[in-house]
């Protein structure tokens, strides 16, 4: 991306801005976040299938538009923004992914397709109850039987996970530890022996859920026991996007507090005509522009590009984990300033500031939180 | 019980046991009781000796207390504002409002709410467009109050409003208790980020107030507002402690649980802004981090804090018992709490970790830790802003110059302000 985005990739956020104002204004984002599926069918089918979103990333060969992941980055940027309600981050950034990423030629021509034009929703299930996000913490035990597999355990915290028709579930051989034995399987979500029961989550625009698995027949996806790599790296690429995602998020609420500052009048004046006021604002703004400048360069490094388009394909790793760390503290620090700046009134249900303050709360330990992918980067850095 | 005995530690404590021993009856009403208590002196025991205390150093009244929870013994009422509303009226009220609202504030008959902020003026709560006119003997009051906690089972309210607009902004308010529960008032309920309704909207058409209920003179609103204000800041150093309830039987404890369940619903939030480091160390252990050195940095961080901001709120205190100058550390406490309540939401979010996504029963500790998530901010801007508490503090403490202003020279009515809320 050179440091700055093409003319294309620029007309392409525009176009993107203007359907998320349009069909994701705050009152719709209210009423999806009260429903139980989250999400609008008939906008689901136009973001897939007149936007192409959900094939972005997904290569032609497999019915997708073959973009890359700064693309992809640009779309969840501009839907965080917005705070969109819809199953694209489970769906698309999640399972296609991991299944890019692990299963065999026939089974990504057979699966990706239909993902790729919206028509099935899928999600990945890796994280247990104990909440860990790292594949050491997988307890689920995948057991060989005839031909295929049964999946044993509980998965929990699993984006749509009680909508999803698809279900790509982490599980590992009996006996195993670590990051070995671990493979992926796909399941269907109406599958016999599945249990699936929508948690409450305290940011409702992402709907999560806990799924039991009680000998639930799998299919293997890729090799046997090879998935801690492979899934390793479609954590990497989904934490890169979810950093691009909560600045998009935070930049939105920056505005707003902006622009409640310079109209909101006290002693005689806008607020904004304080110091303190500004002073906060021009942290916010530093914040802000910081976060963004890590995850756009986690995102062309997920291309395999370092920032000025040059090849670089080894620091995704580390700067994948950079840029969450990044994006965590910035949007939560955001959100917190955006509230105080509001004063009473954005402490209320029905102003705004708090949807996308409950936003920034989730995705701050949403596939891990900064400290974790603190460590992360320094166990992965390169000098 | 001697009155020139010497006033020390030592003896209230062995005065108040007495007392209790001889007195506390857990099969007494809840009133019953809290009335027994307020002729005492022993429900406020730093209020004079003729309007239900016992005219001790405020730093006595924490002695008293421990002495209370020793033996179960339930207090006076002191939820909501009423405490700020009591204070206010033993400093400026007549005979009569003490006789009429002091002994049902402490019984918890009564519940008052504070109609100080409206939609155009929080921090600039002299900007108060809320008016009242004197009409044949009446005061007549019309406009909109905002964020009135309480307002929706208050009988009373301390109300700030502008019976001048020609004169300077702080000039021209009045101060006046009105009864909230006429039908010219209407409440209603707002509703918080945390989904929690503890506030209201008041709506005031033609309100009336007689001439009696009007708290000293024409003018002198802002001062006595001051006086609120000023014991809302003091009453927000965390010192004070939140009424549990228990679950024994015996009839006030259940009269209290009742109370505790009814009318203070909207309130059970409360705790939660301020961050609960108490449950800190408990929840480490519970989600098996209490070993994890990052985590042990962050709980030792928040430990610090919390227990430096408590004990400059007990050096106020204690000099306020020997009777000195408060030092800075008065002013202090309740910027500090806000500190507190934001670090403990971080260090629960460290905690609790992919948990810290869920609410209600799919949460820790059935909801409280997901309210703590959602409730801190309050703390920042409830009672004076952060912002505003800073601008005391560099002002009135440290002397520093006072921003130049332009809203203070003219008449009210010449001051630029919002038309909207
Ligand atoms: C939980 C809760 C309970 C409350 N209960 C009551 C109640 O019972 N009764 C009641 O009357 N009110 C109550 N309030 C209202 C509260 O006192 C006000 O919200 C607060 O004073 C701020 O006023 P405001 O909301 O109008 O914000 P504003 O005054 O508009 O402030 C907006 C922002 O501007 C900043 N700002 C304003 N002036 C300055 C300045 N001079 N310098 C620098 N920065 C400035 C503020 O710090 C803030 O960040 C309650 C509020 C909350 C959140």
């Amino acid at each position: 991306m050179s440091f700055s985005f093409t003319d294309e990739q620029t007309e392409f956020r525009h176009v993107l801005r203007r359907f998320m104002t349009d069909k994701s204004p705050t009152s719709e984002v209210r009423r999806l976040m009260e429903t139980e599926e989250g999400f609008d069918e008939k906008v689901w089918r136009q973001l897939s299938q007149n936007l192409g979103l959900a094939g972005i990333h997904i290569p032609e060969d497999y019915g997708g538009q073959g973009f890359g992941f700064v693309e992809l980055s640009i779309a969840v940027e501009e839907m965080g923004r917005a705070l969109l309600c819809a199953p694209f981050f489970s769906s698309i950034v999640l399972a296609a992914t991991a299944i890019l990423n692990t299963a065999d030629e026939a089974q990504k021509r057979a699966l990706l397709p239909a993902i790729a034009t919206g028509d099935v929703r899928a999600t990945l299930a890796f994280t247990e109850d104990n909440g860990r996000w790292d594949n050491g913490g997988v307890a689920m035990e995948a057991t060989a039987v005839g031909g295929s597999y049964q999946l044993n355990g509980v998965k929990s915290f699993v984006l749509d996970g009680h909508t999803a028709e698809q279900i790509v579930v982490l599980a590992r051989r009996p006996g195993s530890s670590g990051d070995g034995g671990l493979s992926l399987f796909h399941v269907l979500g109406d599958a016999d022996g599945l249990t699936r029961r929508r948690l409450k989550s305290m940011d409702d625009t992402r709907k999560l859920a806990r799924l039991e698995f009680e000998n639930v027949t799998a299919e293997l996806l890729g090799a046997e026991g090879g998935a801690a790599v492979p899934m390793a790296t479609t954590l990497d690429q989904a934490v890169t996007c979810l950093a691009n995602e909560m600045v998009g998020g935070a930049e939105a609420l920056r505005e707003q507090a902006l622009d409640y500052a310079q109209m909101r009048m006290q002693f005689g004046r806008t607020i904004a005509s304080f110091q303190t006021m500004k002073h906060k604002s021009a942290d916010m703004l530093i914040d802000v522009e910081l976060a963004k400048s890590a995850a756009y360069y986690a995102a062309s490094a997920a291309d395999g590009h370092d920032g000025d388009g040059g090849e670089n394909v080894s620091d995704l790793p580390a700067v994948a984990s950079l840029a969450k760390a990044s994006a965590g503290e910035a949007y939560m620090q955001t959100a917190i300033h955006a509230i105080q700046i509001h004063g009473g009134i954005g402490f209320t249900w029905d102003n705004d500031t708090q949807l996308w303050f409950k936003r920034a709360k989730s995705s701050e330990v949403f596939l891990g939180d900064a400290a974790y992918h603190r460590e992360l980067m320094l166990q992965r850095w390169q000098d | 019980m001697t009155e020139n005995i010497e006033l020390t530690e030592a003896n209230v404590r062995a005065d108040v046991q007495a007392w209790l021993a001889a007195n506390w009856d857990a099969d007494l009403g809840l009133v019953e009781w809290r009335n027994i208590l307020a002729d005492s002196g022993w429900g406020m025991p730093a209020w004079p000796t003729e309007w239900f205390g016992k005219g001790y150093p405020s730093g006595f009244v924490s002695v008293v207390e421990e002495e209370f929870q020793r033996v179960g013994a339930i207090g006076v009422a002191r939820a909501g504002i009423r405490m700020l509303a009591a204070a206010t009226i033993l400093e400026h009220g007549t005979q009569m409002h003490k006789e009429k609202f002091l002994r049902r504030i402490l019984t918890g008959e009564d519940t008052w709410c504070q109609l100080f902020s409206e939609p155009g003026s929080g921090s600039d709560l002299a900007g108060a467009t809320t008016r009242a006119d004197l009409k044949d003997g009446t005061w007549i009051i019309n406009g909109q109050k905002v964020w009135t906690t309480s307002a929706h089972h208050a009988q009373w309210a301390l109300l700030l409003a502008r019976t001048d607009w020609d004169v300077p902004k702080h000039k021209g308010l009045s101060y006046f208790i009105l009864d909230m529960t006429q039908d010219a008032v209407e409440v209603q309920p707002l509703r918080q980020m945390n989904g929690h309704a503890s506030f209201n909207q008041v709506f005031m058409t033609d309100a009336e107030i007689a001439p009696e209920f009007q708290v000293e003179g024409l003018g002198d609103g802002w001062k006595i507002a001051t006086t609120t204000l000023m014991h809302e800041r003091r009453g927000a150093d965390g010192l004070r402690s939140w009424a549990m309830g228990t679950d024994r039987p015996e009839r006030a404890y259940r009269e209290e649980r009742e109370e505790l369940a009814h009318s203070m619903a909207p309130y059970k939030w409360y705790p939660q802004r301020m961050g609960r480091v108490d449950l800190v160390i408990e929840r480490a252990k519970a989600m098996g981090k209490y070993d994890d050195p990052v985590v042990r940095q962050e709980i030792a961080k928040l430990l610090t804090l919390a227990k430096s901001a408590e004990w400059t709120a007990r050096r106020a205190r204690a000099a306020q018992v020997l009777g000195r100058n408060q030092g800075p550390e008065g002013s202090i406490g309740k910027l500090a709490a806000s500190h507190v309540a934001r670090l403990g939401n971080q260090v629960h979010t460290l905690i609790s970790g992919a948990g810290a996504m869920l609410t209600g029963d799919d949460s820790a500790l059935d909801g409280v830790i997901a309210e703590i998530l959602v409730s801190t901010p309050a703390i920042s801007i409830a009672g004076g802003t952060d912002e505003i508490q800073r601008n005391i503090i560099s002002e009135r403490v440290l002397g520093m110059p006072k921003e130049p202003r332009n809203d203070t020279d003219r008449p009210f009515r010449d001051v630029p302000r919002n038309t909207i809320g």
